[in-house]
């Protein structure tokens, strides 16, 4: 429903009241209180075996104090820091030089990306890991493009996108090993029979909205993970399916053997060139998404699935068809999984359940969130972050989960939309000029 | 061909106990403005949910005649269909935009279905058929009329959530006109808006009437458009239909100045010709 009312005025009135000592001394109480109910228990008291399985424990109550301490702190100093850089937002915090910079750096940042992206095999070639961690990034980003067509687009929240996922890559793992069917046969087939399941869980959730939504999605994908697991004679259950044949360059092997592509070509067999094959493989898949998602936004049904995020309501009254519409970006967003699933399962010779976990979907779902809800570019530097990012912290072993949750959380604070959050019409008469993210809405089913 | 665009017969809504409409029976002329008045909270809105499907009602029919002399039976339609099909289309109460895409993306997501057609269901428009391309340029240059017409054209790319509040009303009005509707159903167009804004709105509606030759159903609480525009006023009170007339008539009825005075008739009968 949009309010008649103009933008929202900063309100001078609010900043005044929450500056005073007391409000800060108030606020860092509360955040101590909460301190000390988290932290009694785990760290507090600690509990161990003891030799004879009796349980020992101790307090630790200095340890306590100290954390509690530092709670109460930082509160007061986090709080000072937030008066002391003014009202909260972006704006003041970037100098207009930077502001220009950033600018710059935005209009360039996708072909540059691009071309960078297309030469890493060329750069990195002697550099396995590196090459690896590519494949994986290109993995999410595919990902995140798909599920963005049924968070970002559709604004319906999906917790169970890796049932797509699964469902692709069980397709072309089984459809491979029982039938012998090539790589590029199984690949539309895998999309196929994951956008037929996207439309079987469409229907059951037509009528349900954000939260409902969202757990009816997370049961799917739990669902689609336990009968993985339990259907032994179809799926081999807990122990996967092994033997999935590698993909081929179009009926070429990619192997040492006479009849493979370095044989053919004259070159002498390096196991590098599978991986950069794999690599170009995934990045034409990818590109494929985000061409198809572009076009698509720029079409009736992409314009009916945003109205469909802004406003369900209007849109009946405009005669969009509810049902079909959440299908087909249930569909949509599905297929590219499954495209997905069918490459992780080539790539990885082995699938088991193991790998198609609730984890998987969130960190998705982190993708889509953190990107921008509906951006592309947002999604593809999402994914950059979440998975290479994760590789940098690798250093740092057992913190590796704190130090990166704390990097999710400061990003949220500083950018509330993702990081990019403003949304590009698809259709212009005279400029194109981003709309604020505070218009676009999130879309509550 | 029948003189009316939209027969409502002994059209009754009840939610649990509550009657919201009882045995209401009305009909709007074509290419007439008919409105639909009465006190808050009289069921106005209620009919109008009724007649473009937000609900179905518990009893009566709702036939809506075509030009070409096609009847269509509104009740049994639900939900897109009544826009779709039997092409009418509504506004809101409370303004429903899609206020995160443009002006111009709100008039395009109006041609859904003529688009949809034009794009071969996506496949068309996937791979950039010339058809497709024509059809999208056709849609451009209607919502530019539109826009025109509501004198938006400047804002066509700003976000629909930024116009000011007067425009919203008027973007609206033009995004159900954009569905190419036979009969269009306003439900307080001139809420909110000052007299210069009511004065330009009722402008635009009777050239929607003239020009388009769309029938307009209203419901409205501003009698001086009601008054200006109406051809034919239904007043509604408590769920039924207490008068009916031209503009002129209805302003006499000492039943409608009691309704909206809150008095019973004796004592408006009263007021009225201690005035005279």
């Amino acid at each position: 429903m949009s309010s008649p009312s103009p933008a929202p005025l900063p309100a001078p009135s609010h900043a005044a009241r929450n500056s005073g000592p007391a409000f800060i001394l108030k606020k860092a109480v509360l955040s101590a209180l909460v301190a000390l109910v988290l932290f009694s228990l785990m760290i507090g008291v600690r509990t161990e075996a003891g030799p004879e399985g009796l349980l020992i424990y101790w307090t630790r109550f200095g340890e306590l104090a100290a954390i509690v301490a530092a709670v109460f702190g930082g509160s007061i100093v986090i709080e000072l820091l937030r008066q002391w850089i003014g009202p909260v937002g972006a704006a003041g915090l970037i100098p207009a030089w930077l502001k220009d910079l950033m600018d710059f750096a935005g209009r360039w940042l996708t072909p540059a990306l691009l071309v960078f992206t297309f030469l890493i095999p060329v750069i990195f070639y002697d550099q396995r890991y590196i090459l690896d961690l590519a494949i994986l990034v290109l993995t999410y980003v595919m990902l995140g493009w798909g599920l963005n067509v049924v968070v970002g687009l559709a604004g319906l929240l999906d917790l169970g996108y890796v049932a797509f996922y699964a469902v692709g890559a069980y397709s072309y793992a089984l459809l491979a090993t029982n039938f012998g069917l090539s790589f590029w046969i199984c690949l539309p087939l895998a999309g196929i029979l994951a956008a037929f399941w996207g439309v079987l869980l469409g229907f059951p959730v037509l009528r349900l909205r954000g939260d409902y939504l969202a757990i009816v999605t997370l049961a799917f994908g739990e669902i689609i993970r336990l009968v993985l697991i339990n259907w032994q004679s179809l799926t081999g259950g807990p122990n996967g399916v092994t033997g999935i044949p590698r993909p081929t360059f179009f009926g070429i092997p990619l192997t040492p053997g006479d009849d493979g592509l370095a044989a053919m070509l004259g070159i002498e067999f390096s196991p590098t060139h599978r991986v950069v094959f794999l690599f170009y493989l995934i990045l034409a898949l990818a590109l494929l998404t985000n061409w198809v998602t572009i076009r698509l936004r720029r079409l009736p049904i992409g314009r009916a699935w945003e109205a469909l995020r802004e406003d369900e309501v209007a849109c009946r009254a405009l005669g969009i068809n509810i049902t079909t519409t959440k299908l087909t970006a249930f569909a949509t967003g599905a297929l590219f999984g499954g495209f997905a699933g069918a490459f992780f399962a080539t790539r990885q010779g082995f699938i088991s359940p193991e790998s198609f976990t609730f984890h998987e979907s969130a960190l998705v779902l982190a993708i889509v969130v953190l990107g921008g809800m509906g951006s592309q570019l947002g999604v593809a530097l999402a994914a950059l972050a979440m998975i290479g990012g994760f590789e940098l912290f690798r250093g740092l072993d057992q913190y590796r989960m704190l130090v990166f949750g704390f990097a999710m959380v400061l990003l949220m604070i500083w950018r509330p939309r993702g990081l990019v959050g403003h949304r590009a019409p698809t259709v212009f008469l005279e400029k194109n000029q981003a709309i604020s993210s505070d218009l676009v809405k999130e879309g509550h089913g | 061909m029948s003189e009316h665009i939209l027969a409502v017969d002994r059209l009754s809504m009840r939610f649990g106990g509550i009657v919201a409409v009882n045995e209401l029976s009305f009909s709007a002329e074509r290419r007439k403005i008919t409105a639909l008045i009465g006190p808050n909270g009289a069921g106005k809105t209620t009919v109008f949910n009724c007649i473009t499907g937000f609900y179905k009602p518990t009893s009566g029919a709702i036939r809506l005649t075509h030009d070409d002399g096609t009847t269509i039976a509104l009740e049994r339609l639900n939900d897109f269909r009544i826009s779709k099909q039997a092409k009418v289309a509504r506004t809101f109460q409370n303004i429903r935009l899609f206020p995160g895409m443009t002006a111009l993306e709100n008039l395009m997501v109006a041609q859904h279905n003529a688009l949809m057609r034009a794009s071969g269901l996506t496949f068309l428009g996937l791979i950039g058929a010339p058809s497709w391309r024509q059809a999208e340029a056709r849609a451009i240059d209607l919502s530019t009329f539109w826009l025109k017409r509501i004198g938006l054209l400047e804002r066509a790319d700003d976000a629909a959530g930024n116009l000011p509040y007067g425009d919203q009303r008027r973007l609206e009005i033009a995004r159900a006109m954009c569905t190419e509707p036979a009969l269009l159903c306003l439900d307080e167009p001139a809420a909110g808006l000052n007299a210069r804004e009511s004065g330009a709105l009722s402008e635009l509606l009777l050239s929607i009437r003239g020009e388009q030759g769309t029938s307009i159903l209203l419901i409205e609480h501003d009698m001086s458009v009601v008054m200006e525009i109406s051809d034919h006023v239904v007043v509604m009170d408590y769920g039924v239909k207490i008068a009916e007339g031209t503009p002129q008539h209805v302003r006499d009825d000492p039943k409608v100045i009691a309704a909206y005075l809150g008095a019973d008739e004796q004592e408006a009968i009263a007021v009225m010709e201690s005035e005279t």
